[in-house]
């Protein structure tokens, strides 16, 4: 039965039956009795102070139920919406803390900035009713352009962050560094761009609530990733309602890439005003919405620089970045730039000492979070295309110089410069596996070909390592975190020997309700079919932090095995006491307790069974029931690491771009489910291309409107800008949980850019060009072709 | 002002009062309560939201109900025969894991069956590619979409559906 369905079988998913006949449940398709719907009158501005909000003539029109404005708000004394993680700056001061009103009251800061929220019968007459609140503006000058925006003169988007400075950060020694690039033979310089994206999770923000008069309870449905965090930050900071009057529910979830982790203004208001309307109310983002107020990803402007010796061994790194924080801090804004990002710019790579500042500015754009790989793409994408260009100044082959930078096999646990201590890894076989699925050797003959068509080839890598698995509690703790990182499980028996895994986890994708169910029929020896994963409500599953930063299996599924190894040790007890043997002597094999050395055994369902009707049971040392709860606090992060090598076509007279192949070669530990994982991959991977081909979130720099405001105007990836991926795998063990698992979520988000722009950039090379900046659209490349071709002629 | 439409949804007639700007889908979701059919975007490009009027794949939320008065409506909820029995692209994407979080999927299937039918079930990975160029996915990265509805075609074929 487990070699069918247990620990490494391709099992099809759980999750699938309902998602494929449309019986799947996402927030806006919840029947609610006499619902009302909220519209939310947002600001047209990037920056404005609020002369007057008339609603006037919106309340009169039909089917309004009520319409509550930020002095509402105010009024009520709403708290702010907080941010969770205080990164002290390099004086070990806290970064600044601006207030985010839930409703905007006196200023507006961006485009999409909630100022009102109707409330009506239906969605159109909330809508029509938002169109007629009259919002007096006094348009103020918006701060846009991040290179700028400490600049003198530049409009302050809070008063209480002087200068737009939310932090200046450090880490390294910065004096180590300088001396070792003293010494150098060779130093590589690169300045980039990591364009801001928008997630676009394919279903947008929804939430309803709903208030019972009766007993004073509240209930908030949400596309949330955490349903319990969001509930811990609207009852401990925002709203004021006690955790067990709150009930959040985050039911199937149309992906979240980071964007749903976020306690939102719209849920927050829902949920507020259910009690005041009296109704449930729903709110369901339009995509203009999803694509003006989800928190953004990326955004940073860097410059960094290697020091390497003769050989090209590296001696020094050093970083300089601009991160961009929008107009408010976001729930985890603040540790994305700084604990995500700047501890991994160690990358694969022995390189002694590091050095990286990063400065978080404030801006007149939309919050900018944690989107799919937070930190780590941003950190693997400046590592990757540096050393891919000193590679190519030291006119050495790429992989050759990773190569001679990798840590070796024998140097884990190894402790990098940036805080981090990488548990385990094995980097050169991954790269070795990368080249031969990639076929490298051939990709000269390819180039050839390709230029006999009048084509560019080009060829490059990309190897990553991230830290996820989030996360030890205390380390999160001492660098600032608001929240413990650890995971819980509960393994619930039914009498008749059916299960239900209860996990503080949630999936929006993933595929828990198949992987975490796999896990328990492989321990316990329990069918899949009789295995039910609930997770996404507070009133039923544990206390628990929700899915993101890959953490779910290593640190959920750890939480998994710690549950069902208690029940292992209490039917043990049950087995002994029926088989008149000592516990001691009973072992559990395949779903059955045994006295060693002899026939006699007892099946797991039968001392279930027996905990539940216990007529033959040892009630004087035994409690009844089988019903077991863990919580589970990871010793470190896990480390997944890659190497991804991209092979594009560039038609000279357009510009445009074509991904001709995509491999990846991962070290995600042991595998449950290669499918599932397959899929992660593929996912990442297509996330990765498009923030390196496609995707830019553009604010106009003058006015602060958001250009790229839909998808006519946001390049999203299709099917037919990719070719069939090329996967592979090596395993090393994650050395300190008990599946020895590592995530597998991010990586394919994480590498893939920069493998794509080293591609990039290798296929120009004979034209001179150094530097396309992401996104390389045929008018980027185009650019870039003739920029280097008029400089060669002139 | 509302106007009176019936139309045949998943071999049912179904009928209603609409205003004049109600969307089909909005008519499906709102009124019908048939929340399968998704909406993901308000430019009409996502194709969440794709369902069969007479046979033709159709984003239900580019055309009135009203513009769909009297049509033959198929959603997702209508192509299983039982639960037991799916439509065999229902099963492909089952088999080659070509669905994550789900919200896209009603809106794939249903252009992927007309897509197979409009190429004779004869379909190439290339053009499965192009022809998707409607229907965005952000879970997948459209690698095992594109695989389960190269493996539907035949199985539609030998189905006869």
């Amino acid at each position: 039965m487990t070699a069918q369905t247990g620990i490494g079988a391709r099992v099809k998913r759980k999750e699938d039956q309902r998602f494929l006949t449309g019986t799947g449940r996402y927030v806006d398709d919840l029947p609610l009795a006499r619902p009302t719907y909220a519209y939310f009158v947002r600001s047209p501005h990037a920056h404005a102070r609020i002369k007057n909000v008339d609603i006037s003539a919106a309340k009169a029109m039909p089917g309004v139920v009520e319409i509550f404005t930020g002095k509402d708000i105010a009024d009520a004394k709403v708290g702010s919406l907080i941010c969770g993680w205080v990164v002290k700056d390099k004086h070990g001061e806290p970064h600044k803390s601006p207030p985010h009103p839930v409703l905007a009251h006196d200023v507006v800061r961006y485009v999409g900035d909630p100022v009102a929220m109707v409330v009506a019968n239906s969605a159109d007459e909330a809508k029509d009713a938002a169109e007629n609140v009259h919002v007096d503006y006094d348009v103020l000058p918006a701060n846009v352009d991040l290179a700028r925006a400490f600049d003198k003169g530049i409009p302050q988007v809070h008063a209480e962050a002087p200068g737009n400075l939310i932090y200046d950060w450090e880490i390294g020694v910065k004096a180590d560094v300088e001396a070792a690039f003293a010494k150098a033979a060779h130093v590589t310089k690169l300045d980039l761009v990591n364009n801001r994206l928008i997630p676009n999770a394919m279903e947008p923000r929804a939430a309803a609530a709903e208030y019972d008069k009766g007993t004073g309870n509240y209930t908030l449905w949400s596309t949330s990733q955490n349903p319990h965090v969001l509930r811990l930050i609207l009852s401990a900071f925002v709203l004021g309602i006690p955790e067990h009057k709150l009930r959040v529910i985050a039911p199937d979830v149309g992906g979240g890439f980071g964007s749903k982790i976020f306690c939102y203004n719209e849920e927050t208001m829902v949920c507020w005003a259910a009690s005041r309307v009296g109704r449930p109310i729903k709110w369901t983002a339009e995509r203009t919405e999803s694509f003006q107020t989800d928190a953004h990803g990326r955004d940073h402007v860097t410059h960094a620089e290697l020091a390497m010796d003769k050989d090209g061994k590296f001696l020094a790194f050093k970083v300089e970045t601009i991160a961009n924080m929008g107009a408010y801090l976001s729930t985890f804004s603040t540790a994305v730039p700084t604990y995500l990002y700047a501890t991994l710019l160690a990358g694969q790579y022995t390189t002694p000492v590091i050095y990286a500042n990063v400065k978080a500015a404030l801006t007149n754009t939309a919050p900018v979070d944690a989107y799919r790989g937070a930190g780590r793409p941003e950190a693997t994408f400046v590592v990757e295309t540096i050393v891919s260009k000193a590679a190519s100044e030291l006119k050495m082959d790429p992989a050759e110089l990773r190569r001679k930078n990798f840590i070796p096999a024998d140097a884990f646990p190894y402790q990098t410069p940036v805080a981090l201590q990488y548990d385990s890894g094995n980097y050169p076989p991954i790269i070795d596996e990368a080249m031969k699925i990639a076929d490298y050797q051939g990709f000269e003959a390819r180039r050839a070909e390709a230029k006999s068509r009048g084509k560019l080839r080009g060829i490059g890598f990309s190897s990553y390592i991230e830290a996820c698995g989030l996360a030890p509690s205390q380390v999160i703790g001492q660098l600032g975190g608001g929240v413990g990182q650890w995971e819980s499980a509960q393994i619930k028996f039914n009498p008749t020997g059916n299960v239900q895994i209860l996990t503080g986890a949630h999936s929006h994708g993933q595929s828990h309700e198949t992987t975490f169910a796999q896990i328990v029929s492989d321990k316990l020896g329990v069918p899949l079919e009789n295995i039910e994963v609930v997770h996404g409500d507070t009133a039923t599953t544990p206390f628990g932090m929700g899915s993101y930063g890959s953490r779910s299996l290593a640190v959920g599924g750890s939480a998994i095995m710690k549950a069902a190894d208690k029940i292992i040790a209490k039917g043990k007890k049950i087995a002994a006491h029926l088989m008149e043997a000592s516990a001691a002597d009973v072992v559990f094999e395949n779903g059955t307790f045994k006295v060693a050395g002899t026939d006699k055994n007892v099946p797991l369902a039968q001392c279930v069974f027996a905990a539940y009707v216990p007529h033959n049971y040892p009630l004087h040392e035994l409690e009844p029931g089988m019903d077991e709860n863990a919580f589970y606090d990871p010793a470190n992060f896990v480390y997944p690491a890659g190497t991804q090598i991209c092979e594009v076509e560039i038609d000279p007279e357009t510009g445009v771009v074509e991904v001709i192949a995509h491999t990846a070669v991962d070290d995600f530990g042991n595998i449950i489910n290669p499918m599932i994982v397959e899929g992660q991959v593929h996912g990442g991977i297509v996330q990765g291309v498009g923030q390196a081909l496609f995707e830019n979130a553009v604010y106009d720099k003058e006015t602060g409107q958001l250009l790229s405001g839909s998808y006519n105007d946001y390049a999203m990836p299709r099917a037919d800008n990719f070719p069939s991926f090329k996967l592979g795998y090596k395993v090393t063990p994650c050395p300190h949980n008990p599946l020895g698992v590592k995530g597998c979520g991010e990586a394919g988000a994480i590498a893939a850019p920069a493998a794509v722009m080293n591609a990039v950039h290798d296929a120009l090379a004979p034209l001179g060009v150094t530097h396309v900046p992401m996104p390389a659209t045929p008018l980027t490349v185009w650019q870039a072709i003739n920029g280097a071709q008029r400089q060669a002629a002139e | 002002m509302t106007i009176s439409v019936a139309m045949t949804v998943n071999g049912k007639s179904v009928s209603g009062k609409v205003e004049a700007r109600t969307l089909l889908v909005q008519f499906l979701r709102e009124h019908l309560g048939m929340t399968g059919t998704h909406v993901g975007c308000d430019t009409s490009q996502c194709g969440a939201c794709v369902v069969h009027v007479d046979g033709k794949s159709v984003k239900s939320c580019t055309i009135l109900a009203v513009q769909a008065d009297g049509a033959k409506v198929t959603t997702i909820e209508g192509l299983a025969e039982s639960a037991d029995k799916l439509h065999p692209m229902q099963e492909a994407f089952r088999e080659h894991h070509a669905l994550q979080c789900g919200f896209c999927t009603p809106g794939m299937v249903m252009s992927a069956i007309d897509m197979v039918k409009r190429h004779n079930y004869q379909l190439d990975e290339a053009t499965v590619r192009r022809e998707l160029e409607g229907n965005l996915c952000r879970c997948t990265g459209y690698h095992n979409i594109v695989k389960a509805i190269l493996a539907a075609a035949p199985a539609m074929k030998s189905a006869g559906v």
